[in-house]
């Protein structure tokens, strides 16, 4: 039986703290008897016959008629599918949203549809490559639906095909892909690897339009979410997805949710020691360990990122269930709780976070600069509920190798934003307030962004947007090993150690603080008491 | 008297660009440049006048000089042997020998210098740097004094200058300062292609930061103007052009995304399919050309104020754009008045880093050849010590 996750209090015997750094690792002391580190539950059983499990969450879903009877011939059915950005790494094949989309093809076959259309839910993310597709679907459903025009991807700049179901008491405008909004029935099939993601904010961001993401994901409303993973009450974001979610509800096309949860068996051999408790490492881990880092410092950077992205993680199905939206998204909460959650007594005056490789924002790609800092004050800060782990004006120490690099193909306007707009504010409303537009309406980011695979030229800003609340509750923000000039032009200050960070912060936080270490991965939402 | 005396030696000449190649300025070690006493220069008419130079700077033109990377095409327009030095602030010796007025010598050796009547059609005209006639009259070849072997140049104790020649330097600017007005005059001929569109300026070395403050300090620009983007290299030359009001500085590597971006341009390979409708280059290398080209909008215009020399640029753009490359060479007389005025509004004597000897050429030419990389912007020979 998987252990829970615990909190350890560090003493001198506890041995040094796996940090992730981009492409490597290191191992970091912390200070005894004022720090503690903060354990994920370990990988829950999967459940055993997926196939079966998916059956029957389609048969007997939540608070909605059995998928069959929604089925009928002649009608227009399109399924949606959340997009490469999750599962982090990507999952061994057959990949989730396969097993799911084929049970219901299956079904619709038998039903006699053949109206069927599958939309890659990209929502303002880059458009995924062919090897993607096959991935995350199966060649089976790539040949089958591809050639026919009947598998493609959702484009939030095709005025042709975007539709407005309506507007929230708010003045919300829900604009959807329109083939979706059209269709007699829309069945979005989810990847839930984290509290945020599912419900109302699959449809209402996947399939939407610029204009209908504007509305909340900005500076006011992500500085106001402040609970992203955890209580919908506390976050903005969720709170305008919800909103337009009744709109979506009353106004759009039928809907049928499918949520899948993963447990957090993350990494594969040799680098399942990651996954480990360090005092729990054999010999062969600790030597597994040595010569991965050693031979890591001597690997080109794009060799390096070329073992990480083709990992494929072992991370199996916890739960699958279907129905109406929000009854399907409380499931399914619970089960990326039962995974995820951590209680922990208190807040701490320092987080510490390694930073790894890879982010939602970078499958096969770059960690860039924007990146770095979505990742660290965007997410790890965020995975908590109640409060944060680290107190309001307290210090987040990140470890990350902080390049200059960026991937031209996948992430042309974060240039752009790193050279110009870095370079005049870090500020997340002055920069929307100066920038945004320009970016956003951009003809040449536009252009990468429907016919290549780049990020639409807004993205940086809502990457960077993402870690509005964890600026404005950091008293300081240090990023150890990173390159000085790009930490700094991040805002951030730069440590050569973790020691030369720890005499950093105490300018903001004392000579004594207390410490708290997210050991990620795997995943973990601290709840904060 | 000494001076620095640069004479034609083939093999000298072979042996510091070699040097130069492995290391900007070490042309001065091995080179065919030397520091020598010599006699006083004959005056070549007795309306000429003798200069006690007080400070003259080291100018781009010059390194390339010391370094044998100066183009070949200068050969006939110079005569040897010949003492460098074009950016000169002195002293005219009075007929007592005495120190007289402080001037700045105009150096470009044109009709009236040269005793040439009646005076070229561009002499006539006042625009004295496209003269016709810069390798006949009674002076020997030299397009500008500081290549000439009659004229003599400011890397000296003494040289000769006919009157046409002097700007009275005003009481209120320095030495420093006034060293600067002859590249601040090339640069307000370069600034008057400033058109209030969208500008861009390759390089922030003196030349480059001195068209920028020419161009900011113009009527011209408005408060409409279109942006002037400016690349620059080392962390003093960008503090120096924020300084100088550019609107944006960045780095080389960035500017072509910075320019795409801020005319909305798209993409197709290399070239913006829109663009910066000025491009001024203040380096002149095939780099720079080639870049510049690759960011001039349709119909535009790249200016060469930095001297280009032999170099190798793909113009199919310029023949399908029907862009252009304009020279932008020297100054005129009224450029000397405007320079003073940007000098004192910037404040640019500040430009003068150091100042070295006369004895110590090869370590001023080193640091000159490195000015950017050591913080520093215009290096430049003193002789008001000891003759």
């Amino acid at each position: 039986m998987a252990r829970p996750g615990f909190v350890l209090e560090v003493d001198k015997s506890t041995p040094p703290l796996l940090f992730w750094r981009g492409e490597g690792f290191s191992l970091e002391k912390l200070p005894a008897g004022r720090s503690r580190v903060i354990y994920p539950p370990e990988p829950l059983e999967a459940i055993k016959d997926v196939d079966g499990a998916i059956l029957e969450a389609l048969l007997n879903p939540i608070d909605s008629e059995p998928l069959p009877a929604l089925l009928f011939p002649g009608m227009k059915l399109t399924i949606a599918f959340d997009d490469v950005s999750l599962p982090l790494p990507k999952m061994e094949r057959p990949d989730n949203r396969q097993r799911v989309i084929e049970a219901v093809l299956d079904l619709a076959a038998a039903a006699g549809v053949d109206d069927v259309h599958l939309i890659a839910a990209l929502g303002l993310h880059r458009r995924m490559h062919e090897y993607e597709l096959r991935h995350a679907l199966g060649d089976r459903i790539y040949d089958a639906f591809h050639g026919r025009g009947q598998l493609y991807q959702h484009d939030a700049e095709d005025l042709d095909n975007l539709e407005v179901v309506g507007t929230t008491d708010q003045g919300e405008v829900l604009e959807i892909n329109k083939r979706a909004a059209e269709s007699d029935l829309l069945v979005y099939v989810n990847i839930n690897s984290v509290a945020m993601d599912g419900g109302w904010k699959s449809v209402c961001t996947g399939l939407a339009s610029y204009r209908s993401l504007s509305h909340h994901h900005n500076p006011t409303t992500l500085e106001n979410t402040k609970s992203l993973m955890g209580h919908r009450d506390h976050s903005a974001l969720h709170q305008s997805v919800w909103r337009l979610g009744k709109v979506l509800r009353d106004s759009g096309p039928r809907i049928f949710q499918i949520e899948t949860t993963l447990n957090t068996d993350m990494f594969p051999s040799p680098f399942d020691f990651i996954n480990k408790r360090e005092w729990e490492w054999t010999a062969k881990d600790r030597a597994i360990y040595l010569g991965t880092t050693k031979s890591l410092k001597r690997t080109p950077i794009k060799m390096a990122r070329k073992i990480f992205h083709g990992m494929q993680g072992p991370h199996r199905m916890t739960s699958v269930q279907a129905g109406e939206t929000s009854a399907v998204h409380e499931v399914t909460l619970q089960h990326v709780y039962r995974q995820q959650l951590v209680e922990v007594q208190g807040q701490t005056d320092i987080l510490t976070m390694g930073i790894p490789f890879v982010c939602p924002y970078n499958p096969d790609g770059v960690m860039n600069p924007v990146l770095v800092m979505c990742m660290g004050l965007g997410y790890l800060f965020n995975m908590y509920r109640n409060k944060p782990l680290v107190r309001e004006g307290g210090v987040i120490i990140m470890t990350h190798p902080t390049y200059k690099d960026f991937n031209p193909v996948h992430h042309p306007s974060y240039i752009d934003f790193y050279e110009q707009v870095l370079a005049d504010t870090t500020n997340p409303a002055e920069m929307s307030r100066k920038w945004e537009q320009q970016f956003a309406e951009d003809e040449w980011y536009r252009h990468l962004y429907r016919t290549g695979n780049a990020y639409h030229g807004v993205h940086p800003f809502y990457a960077w947007y993402w870690g509005a609340h964890g600026l404005q509750h950091a008293g300081k923000v240090i990023i150890v090993g990173g390159e000085p000039a790009v930490v700094r032009r991040l805002g951030f200050t730069p440590a050569s150690t973790m020691d030369d960070a720890f005499e950093i912060a105490s300018d903001v936080v004392g000579r004594h603080p207390t410490i708290s270490h997210m050991h990620v991965p795997a995943l973990l939402v601290a709840d904060v008491k | 008297m000494s001076r620095l005396v640069y004479s034609r030696k083939p093999g000298k000449f072979a042996i510091a660009r070699l040097a130069g190649a492995v290391k900007p300025g070490a042309g001065a070690h091995v080179g065919p440049l030397a520091l020598q006493s010599d006699e006083p220069l004959a005056l070549p008419t007795p309306e000429w006048v003798r200069l006690r130079p007080r400070l003259a700077g080291i100018c781009g033109s010059d390194l390339a000089l010391v370094d044998g990377t100066a183009s070949a095409y200068f050969d006939p327009l110079v005569s040897y042997p010949f003492t460098p030095g074009h950016e000169v602030v002195a002293d005219v010796v009075d007929a007592d020998g005495s120190p007289g007025r402080r001037v700045v010598v105009v150096p470009v050796l044109s009709c009236v210098t040269r005793g040439i009547s009646p005076e070229c059609p561009a002499c006539a005209a006042g625009q004295i740097n496209l003269c016709e006639r810069v390798a006949y009259g009674h002076l020997a070849a030299g397009l500008q004094t500081g290549f000439c072997a009659d004229t003599g140049g400011g890397w000296s104790h003494e040289m000769v200058a006919h009157p046409s020649q002097l700007v009275d330097v005003p009481d209120d600017f320095s030495d420093e300062a006034a060293v600067l007005i002859e590249p601040t005059a090339c640069a307000v001929h370069a600034a008057k292609r400033f058109t209030g569109a969208q500008t861009v300026i390759i390089g922030a070395g003196t030349l480059g930061l001195l068209t920028l403050a020419a161009i900011t300090a113009t009527p011209r620009r408005k408060k409409n103007s279109g942006p002037i983007i400016v690349t620059a290299r080392y962390p003093e030359q960008r503090r120096l052009a924020k300084e100088l009001a550019a609107d944006v500085v960045c780095t080389t590597d960035e500017m072509p995304r910075l320019v795409r971006s801020r005319t909305g341009s798209l993409v197709v390979g290399d070239q913006l399919t829109s663009g910066a409708p000025t491009v001024i280059d203040c380096v002149g290398s095939s780099d720079s050309i080639s870049q510049a080209l690759r960011v001039v909008a349709p119909g535009g215009c790249v200016h060469m104020v930095g001297m280009p020399g032999n170099v190798s640029v793909e113009l199919t753009s310029l023949w399908h754009r029907e862009t252009s490359i304009s020279g932008c060479y020297a100054y005129t007389h009224a450029d000397f008045a405007t320079a003073i005025e940007v000098i004192r509004r910037h404040d640019l004597g500040r430009l003068v880093s150091a100042t070295y000897p006369l004895a110590d050429y090869t370590e001023a030419i080193a640091i000159a050849a490195a000015a950017g990389r050591r913080g520093a912007v215009k290096i430049a020979f003193d002789m008001r010590g000891k003759h």
